[in-house]
């Protein structure tokens, strides 16, 4: 079982700190199972499947992040909330028995994050999701160094590893290629060449197709 | 669902990726408003309902609060990342921008980048440094360029003309000649 430590560490991080970040904006809205608990009058047009004019207790609808955790925090609770399909047993049974072979970006993009925001509802089995979050980590996490430590761009591996990796291992793969770039040129002796800005090239090369 | 026009435009900007700026997109930015507007309504009705006594409109009232909370911060990232790109631009392209970048902008983004521009001039006049040059250590004084497009004819500071033809090299001091190889115009040669 996940200790204290390990668990308070994957709490989320204060709110407002990344208010602007356009991929924690992405994340929240992600969808999270949920059943009313009580009627909310005149919003029944937001449940496609039925025509009533309010929305029912006990009616059952897939809401965003975002606006679940809004109508669960109070002290009255307007919803329950259940767990995504992905984080549940099964899913958690997959990702222990071979973490390597799970395509992420499959399950959720942004897999690692929403699994962390889950804990925010309190759920009983929120060590053991934090638990499975940390080991799928860690143990991709070695294949994924291995691969972007050691080859630059398009080595067959990598090709197939690529689709299947979460946003944030995305992130961690492209930064330790521009590590790995950046120490062959070191070597070379050519780091201190002035390069042109990376937006201008982009910019020059969608002129280019505009053109076209 | 309510904020669905507010995540378009998240959306939109996130797949434009590094260094591009797509157009201001003032009719999905409208639209948020305007749902944003009748949420806002739609509340203070209810609650002054609930103040005359009426009850169960709660629920509802939060409800349209979280999502009027979310098309707030999706409008305020839209917003904000465009004006962090366009910060970065003055780094890149100089306090003048191509045309085709201009035209993406919207008016209130001028102004701020020229006000940006203003500033930063003004520090880097107040220190005495062109905080611009020398991005990475120099090593020499002057370095050996070629040129990537017909440029045309360039004075250096010390009051020569170069002519700056397609394929040509040339010998130029450090300082004249970094901006135009950021802005891709002059490749670096070691």
């Amino acid at each position: 079982m996940a200790d204290d430590s390990l668990y308070g560490s994957l709490q989320v991080r204060p709110s407002g700190w990344d208010y602007f970040e356009l991929d924690d904006i992405l994340a929240c809205q992600e969808k999270i199972p949920c059943t009313f608990e009580t009627q909310v009058k005149d919003l029944g047009f937001l449940d496609h499947g039925s025509d009533s004019e309010h929305i029912e207790p006990a009616t059952k609808m897939e809401l965003p992040f975002w606006l679940a955790k809004e109508l669960c925090a109070r002290q009255r609770k307007i919803i329950s909330v259940e767990l995504p399909k992905v984080y549940r047993e099964a899913y958690r049974q997959i990702l222990e028995a071979d973490a390597t072979a799970v395509d992420l970006n499959k399950l959720g993009p942004y897999f690692y994050s929403v699994g962390g925001k889950l804990l925010e509802f309190g759920n009983a089995e929120n060590p053991r999701i934090a638990e499975t979050l940390m080991m799928t980590y860690m143990k991709r996490m070695r294949r994924l160094m291995d691969l972007s430590l050691n080859k630059l761009d398009g080595s067959k591996e990598s090709q197939t590893l690529l689709p299947k990796l979460d946003h944030d291992e995305h992130n961690v793969f492209a930064f330790s290629q521009e590590g790995l770039r950046e120490f062959e040129q070191w070597k070379q002796g050519v780091i201190s060449k002035l390069t042109s800005s990376k937006t201008v090239i982009n910019q020059r090369k969608r002129k280019r197709t505009e053109d076209n | 669902m309510f904020g669905e026009k507010a995540l378009e435009l998240v959306k939109e900007l996130k797949r434009s990726g590094d260094g591009s700026l797509p157009p201001y997109n003032e009719d999905c930015v409208r639209q948020v408003l305007d749902e944003m507007k009748a949420l806002f309504e739609q509340n203070q009705k209810d609650v002054s309902a609930t103040v005359a006594g009426e009850g169960g409109r709660i629920a509802g009232v939060q409800l349209r609060h979280a999502s009027l909370e979310r098309n707030k911060r999706c409008l305020l990232a839209y917003v904000y990342n465009r004006m962090e790109k366009i910060r970065d631009m003055r780094w890149d392209f100089g306090s003048v921008l191509p045309d085709d970048v201009k035209n993406n902008l919207n008016e209130h983004e001028l102004s701020w980048f020229g006000r940006y521009n203003r500033s930063l001039a003004k520090y880097m006049r107040s220190v005495g440094i062109d905080l611009t040059q020398d991005s990475k250590p120099p090593k020499s004084l002057y370095i050996e360029v070629r040129c990537l497009v017909d440029y045309g004819e360039f004075e250096t500071e010390d009051g020569n003309v170069v002519l700056l033809k397609k394929n040509s090299q040339h010998l130029l001091h450090r300082a004249d000649c970094e901006h135009l190889i950021r802005q891709g115009i002059l490749e670096h040669i070691i």
